[in-house]
């Protein structure tokens, strides 16, 4: 079976400062993989890094591309990378103001990736705009509201109906959680569970939050000082850490 | 006309501004960057228009201002003595006289021929400015021809109108590669940018960019295949001259709500009561 993503050996660094070494790992189709770490261990410079956003110094990122088989998404070219962006790959940012357009209505938001890639037909997009904002349970009522009037769980829960709307392979989630209160990230957990069982999606979350690995990854890479210190099966490495950072890790996760 | 160089910029601004406006049509619809000068005029008074035009006027061209449709209003009055100041050109406002005509807003009603030179004053020349503030990324944007967000701004119309609202600026995209800002004409106007005779010249002085449209030019407004684009303008004759197919004004012309319809192309609404057509509101 081939690996949907393949990263291998990927290095950034901000001048003397390492932002992520030497990281590698396989993705295969309908896997979830998890990297947790503390702030600054390199985990958002790593997904950037394999989202395009970021040019690693070293390294390849290799996506099994739906028309020509696998290729190196860091050689290929930019329009090649940003077409990739609009169609088989999501991002999640943890602030849904960065991935949104807070002065375009809902439906405008879910539509822009379909109008992206030459979709022209206004009852159409509108349809599925429609179908979107109600699987990410947003009431239908609201597709003309702009994102500003919605509440934080809301808007982050339109971010996700807008990157997946173009029905994406590989989405990378950066602290998809971060920011809500408890009750809406489990609401919204439960949700992207769902989804991603349903579409059979791959993703990548980095998060630090360890429960939103437990509950939504397959694997999990615990990450430190920009290097990669523990991976493995999530109940694994989480009943069973065997590094001392991710022993001190899940110890410091408070029991209520 | 001793005092100034002819039509007041100096020979190498000129060379600049002739060499965007040549990379302008080589490429049309993209915007071509150039050293815009101090004008001695405000931003937004077609600074831009009126450097292409500088650029492009010989001592033999008949030149012509319009503001909105009409030859006699501040921007086209000032405009016009400018350059008849600066560089001693015949002026006139019949369009049919003139070989080099700078407008703001409109094209003319009759139809352009071949030789004369169609100068646009554009104030913003991006039309993904609202859209996206990052002029790095609409340039990005442009290169690598993703349009898909033109689209969400007519989305949005639709949405929130039922139809597309947008009525002037109206965006259209230019041989199948660039989405280009017509500057804010009204879009009855849009259908007379493609495959006109004409060479069309846009300035956007502020804004430092000059692009333009050969002749003969294929220039599609953009729209969806449910709700296609329409120019439209207000449903009645010219109250002057009768009229029927040119774009009108809307006047008020008391406090009790009368109102009347005149053709916004003065020289056109002219030409036709001289020609004997009268309206319903002719004295």
């Amino acid at each position: 079976m081939t690996p949907l993503l393949s990263v291998q050996g990927i290095t950034k660094r901000y001048g003397a400062h390492i932002g992520c070494a030497d990281v590698s790992f396989d993705l295969y189709p309908g896997e979830v993989m998890g990297i947790v770490g503390e702030s600054g261990s390199g985990k958002s410079t790593l997904l950037n890094c394999m989202a395009g956003h970021l040019t690693p110094d070293a390294g390849h990122v290799v996506f099994d591309t739906r028309t020509d088989g696998p290729r190196d998404t860091i050689t290929m070219s930019e329009p090649e990378r940003r077409m990739l962006g609009r169609t088989d790959w999501a991002f999640v940012h943890q602030h849904a103001r960065d991935g949104l357009r807070m002065g375009v209505s809902a439906g405008g938001n879910v539509g822009e990736r379909l109008m992206a890639v030459g979709d022209r037909h206004y009852g159409d997009i509108r349809d599925k705009a429609m179908d979107w904002l109600g699987r990410v349970e947003i009431d239908a009522s609201r597709v003309d509201d702009r994102p500003r009037t919605f509440s934080g769980g809301m808007q982050q829960r339109l971010q996700i109906a807008r990157n997946l709307v173009t029905g994406p392979r590989l989405v990378f989630m950066d602290e998809p959680t971060g920011g809500l209160d408890v009750s809406v990230q489990a609401r919204l957990l439960d949700l992207l569970r769902g989804l991603v069982r349903d579409m059979g999606l791959s993703a990548i979350i980095v998060t630090h939050d360890l429960a939103v690995v437990r509950l939504l990854a397959d694997r999990l890479m615990v990450m430190k000082s920009g290097r990669v210190v523990e991976s493995g099966l999530t109940d694994q490495v989480l009943d069973d850490p065997q590094h001392a950072y991710s022993q001190l890790l899940v110890s410091s996760v408070l029991q209520v | 006309m001793t005092e100034y160089n002819f039509a007041y910029l100096d020979e190498q601004t000129k060379r600049m501004i002739r060499r965007a406006i040549l990379k302008g049509l080589a490429i049309p619809g993209y915007q071509v960057p150039f050293a815009s000068r101090e004008m001695p005029m405000p931003y937004g008074w077609g600074t831009g228009g009126v450097q292409v035009s500088a650029a492009v006027l010989t001592p033999k061209d008949t030149f012509k201002v319009i503001d909105q449709g009409a030859d006699d209003t501040t921007n086209a009055v000032s405009i016009r003595t400018f350059f008849q100041r600066t560089a001693g050109v015949a002026t006139t406002t019949a369009t049919s006289d003139a070989t080099v005509i700078q407008t703001r807003h409109r094209i003319p009603e009759e139809p352009l021929h071949e030789g004369h030179i169609l100068v646009y004053q554009v104030p913003i020349p991006e039309p993904l400015r609202f859209l996206e503030p990052r002029e790095s990324e609409t340039r990005k944007m442009h290169s690598l021809e993703e349009y898909g967000l033109m689209h969400v701004k007519l989305y949005e119309d639709i949405s929130r109108h039922g139809h597309i609202a947008t009525s002037y600026a109206y965006p259209v995209k230019v041989e199948g590669r660039y989405v280009m800002d017509p500057s804010p004409i009204p879009k009855f106007d849009n259908p007379k940018l493609g495959d006109m005779a004409a060479i069309q010249l846009f300035g956007a002085g502020r804004e430092q960019r000059i692009y333009a449209l050969p002749p003969y030019t294929q220039v599609v407004s953009l729209d969806f295949e449910d709700h296609p684009f329409e120019a439209s303008k207000a449903d009645h004759p010219c109250g002057m001259c009768g009229a029927t197919d040119s774009y009108l004004d809307e006047l008020i012309i008391d406090d009790l709500g009368g109102r009347m319809f005149v053709c916004s192309d003065t020289d056109y609404c002219e030409a036709r009561q001289a020609a004997g057509h009268k309206g319903k509101d002719a004295a």
